[in-house]
């Protein structure tokens, strides 16, 4: 029995090893940094680092900036996780479907942008947005819309990056509802179009239920890398404009690697890091009663 | 056939070298006396591309010397930098940009520089005294200008002169009366000026020029309040209010030299690195319809401050070969050295000596420059001052967007650069602390 419990420890070791030095740890040494005004001075003397306590998380949650910053993402969050799940199930019907024609070309042309990258996309995009030369608001003007300017007004900018965020990966998440939809016999399609349901009831009843893990999974992945979300919004407008763009990851990047203020950086990092468990935890829960 | 045959024998050759070439290179090394470990030089973006050259004329003139010059991408700089630092792998000499050294200095970094300035007779009279005063920290010297930088006035002289206007005027009051003659000219979707919300520093040059010192109490509070600040704010602000600069970010501008070519806006405050950009992205059609002139001042041109900007060279605190390294920077600060590097790069000289060269003096955009270095202020010499500069920025584009006024912009700098300065306030705090204590003893 005893012999059997030590093989176990020598059979999980390996693992337990690379989870505590390369997760404990450094959540440890975080933590513990975002109990310290740790910055540039202490880079050179480290005993000018003081011991702050929860003062850095005091200020923070007072912060102007960090308060935006935390909208920011809790919008990009909200509203674009599921605005992207949607776009891929939306692209992810049309591909299975017995009626699409070229299948596997329109695959290939969806997921192209996630392949790109995004610096190169970036240029793009930013002549599309343009006010006066932008594709997209020459057509709203087709249609007697006056041109916004989407990167440089505040309330146009976050919804802009989300278009650009949705666009970018929904691919992504395509190719793996397809593959979900296609282990999802026919046959219960037929008995429900036998029983008279329609394309509603058979989407609602056969479709969602049988995609049930899938979106899961889909759904949390996305929103995870929602909460991260940093390299759009650095490329396309630096988190401006008046950090209508700034994230939470971003402020954390700011406070850390340009003003070398690693205390706060610590700080936002262990709020970051509890939302982020917050949020699985949620989408755990709601996907538990919904069955 | 006879393509296989070549390439087979060129795979041979290089296998060949592969082996030779550093056994040759170990054979020579160990031939040579043990000082030849090389002098480590960093230098960052185009600069450091540009002084290869310079550096192997250093080392035929000085053959006991060699010279590894590393090119450092801007972007990366600071981090690498500081990472280096802390892992004490920083090289000899070090070419820094002069609003990073009051942090190397805090750091113990970089060497103080006098006694060797002493002996090789450089001081600030033979450099812009403006640019040579941002070496100093404290009282002490850590690095000598090695280039420099400054923002003025690029405009469009043919719209100017359609407006009535010769020249740029020399003061506030007359810059703000031809902005509106131009605005009357260009019509609601073009400007007089380009003043991109996301810089901080053309505000921050009508601040200088309007005497601020930005910080006070010996760099550890904010003066944004005081009337000098204000009246700049004041001037920045009614540019936007009066829509006479569009309230855009460069990001906003698709093409800046294409909107300058047409008209959208008429001047724009920038920097010497334009001077190549405008000469070679402008229309031919345009090349003699655009001037530099030195920043207006609020009482009139001698008023007329900017930013003193550029790089120097410092040396490291731990390297062991300080006086092979001063060498290496005496050599680069050779005004005929200062006169290549211009034309190799089109970095301005520091040294006074160089800009009686032709290749300066001679072209009248170029004189504006050497005219605005002699009228030039540092900005506040603390490690914190790139962080406050970026509250500056953040706050002029909320005026220039309308979600705050000029007051509570002012009042908000002051509250934001008191918390930023807290912890210099405490460290010079417990400075005189220690030195007083020290007295007693």
């Amino acid at each position: 029995m005893g012999g059997e419990r030590h093989a176990g420890w020598g059979f999980a070791a390996p693992a337990l090893f690379l989870i505590v030095t390369c997760f404990f740890l450094p959540v440890a040494a975080g933590l513990l940094l975002s109990l310290t005004d740790f910055d540039i001075y202490a880079v050179a003397s480290p005993d000018t680092a003081r011991f702050v306590g929860l003062a850095n998380y005091g200020r923070l949650l007072a912060d102007p900036v960090f308060r935006q910053a935390l909208g920011n993402t809790l919008y990009f969050v909200v509203v674009g996780g599921p605005l992207s799940v949607a776009v891929s199930l939306a692209a992810a019907l049309l591909l299975a479907s017995k009626l699409a024609r070229f299948p596997t070309f329109y695959r290939s042309v969806y997921f192209a942008p996630v392949v790109t990258t995004l610096v190169a996309v970036a240029v793009v995009w930013r002549y599309l947005d343009h006010p006066r030369y932008g594709l997209l608001d020459q057509a709203l003007g087709a249609i007697g819309i006056r041109p916004i300017d989407w990167l440089g007004d505040p309330h146009w900018a976050m919804p802009a990056i989300i278009v650009l965020a949705v666009w970018k990966n929904f691919g992504y998440n395509m190719l793996i509802l397809i593959a979900g939809l296609q282990r999802i016999p026919d046959e219960l399609y037929e008995a429900a179009a036998l029983d008279g349901a329609g394309w509603w009831s058979r989407f609602r009843h056969v479709t969602l239920p049988g995609l049930g893990p899938m979106l899961l999974f889909v759904s949390v992945l996305t929103m995870l890398g929602n909460f991260q979300l940093f390299a759009e919004p650095y490329v396309m407008t630096q988190g401006g404009p008046l950090r209508s763009t700034t994230t939470l990851v971003m402020l954390m990047y700011e406070e850390g690697f340009r003003w070398w203020r690693m205390g706060h950086a610590a700080t936002i990092a262990c709020l970051h890091l509890v939302m982020m468990l917050a949020g699985t935890l949620l989408h755990l829960r709601m996907q538990h009663e919904a069955r | 056939m006879i393509r296989g045959a070549a390439t087979a024998s060129r795979a041979r050759f290089r296998a060949f070298a592969l082996v030779a070439v550093p056994a040759l290179l170990s054979a020579s090394g160990c031939a040579r006396p043990p000082k030849t470990t090389p002098l480590r030089f960093w230098a960052m973006g185009r600069e450091g591309e540009v002084v290869q050259e310079l550096v192997r004329d250093f080392e035929r003139e000085n053959p006991g010397i060699r010279v590894v010059a590393q090119q450092i991408p801007w972007s990366a700089a600071h981090e690498k930098l500081l990472t280096a630092f802390v892992g004490g792998s920083l090289p000899d000499v070090v070419q820094l940009g002069n609003t990073w050294i009051p942090e190397f200095a805090a750091l113990g970094a970089i060497e103080p520089l006098e006694r060797f300035c002493a002996r090789s007779g450089f001081d600030t009279t033979t450099c812009f005294a403006g640019v040579w005063d941002t070496n100093v920290i404290d009282g002490t010297l850590y690095g000598v200008p090695w280039y420099v930088d400054t923002r003025l006035v690029f405009y469009r002289s043919d719209l100017l002169a359609r407006a009535g206007y010769r020249e740029l005027p020399g003061s506030w009051n007359e810059w703000r009366r031809a902005m509106e003659a131009l605005k009357r000219q260009a019509g609601p979707n073009r400007f007089a000026i380009l003043l991109p919300a996301n810089e901080f520093a053309p505000l921050v040059a009508l601040a200088l020029a309007s005497g601020s010192p930005l910080l006070e109490a010996n760099g550890t509070r904010g003066a944004f309040s005081e009337p000098a600040f204000r009246r700049a704010l004041d001037f920045y602000a009614g540019i936007f209010r009066d829509r006479l600069a569009p309230p855009v970010t460069n990001n906003e501008i698709a093409n800046l030299y294409q909107e300058f070519a047409r008209g959208y806006f008429a001047m724009y405050i920038t920097g010497p690195w334009n001077l190549g950009e405008f000469a070679a992205r402008l229309p031919d059609s345009l090349q003699g319809a655009w001037a530099t002139a030195p920043l207006p001042g609020p009482t009139g041109p001698e008023s007329g401050y900017s930013l003193a900007g550029g790089s120097s060279l410092v040396l490291c605190h731990k390297s062991r070969r300080k006086e092979e390294a001063w060498k290496l920077v005496e050599f680069l600060l050779r005004p005929e050295q200062q006169v290549r590097f211009y034309r190799l790069s089109g970095d301005l000289p520091a040294r006074l000596e160089a800009w009686r060269d032709s290749a300066l003096g001679s072209d009248p955009r170029v004189r504006a420059f050497g005219e605005q270095l002699r009228r030039v202020r540092p900005t506040p010499k603390v490690p914190e001052w790139e962080l406050i500069a970026n509250r500056i920025q953040e706050y002029s584009e909320r005026i220039v967007r309308g979600a705050e006024s000029p007051d509570s912009a002012a009042a908000a700098l002051d509250r934001e650069a008191d918390r930023i300065l807290e912890k210099r306030r405490w460290l010079m705090g417990r400075r005189h602390a220690g030195e007083a204590a020290a007295e007693v003893r």
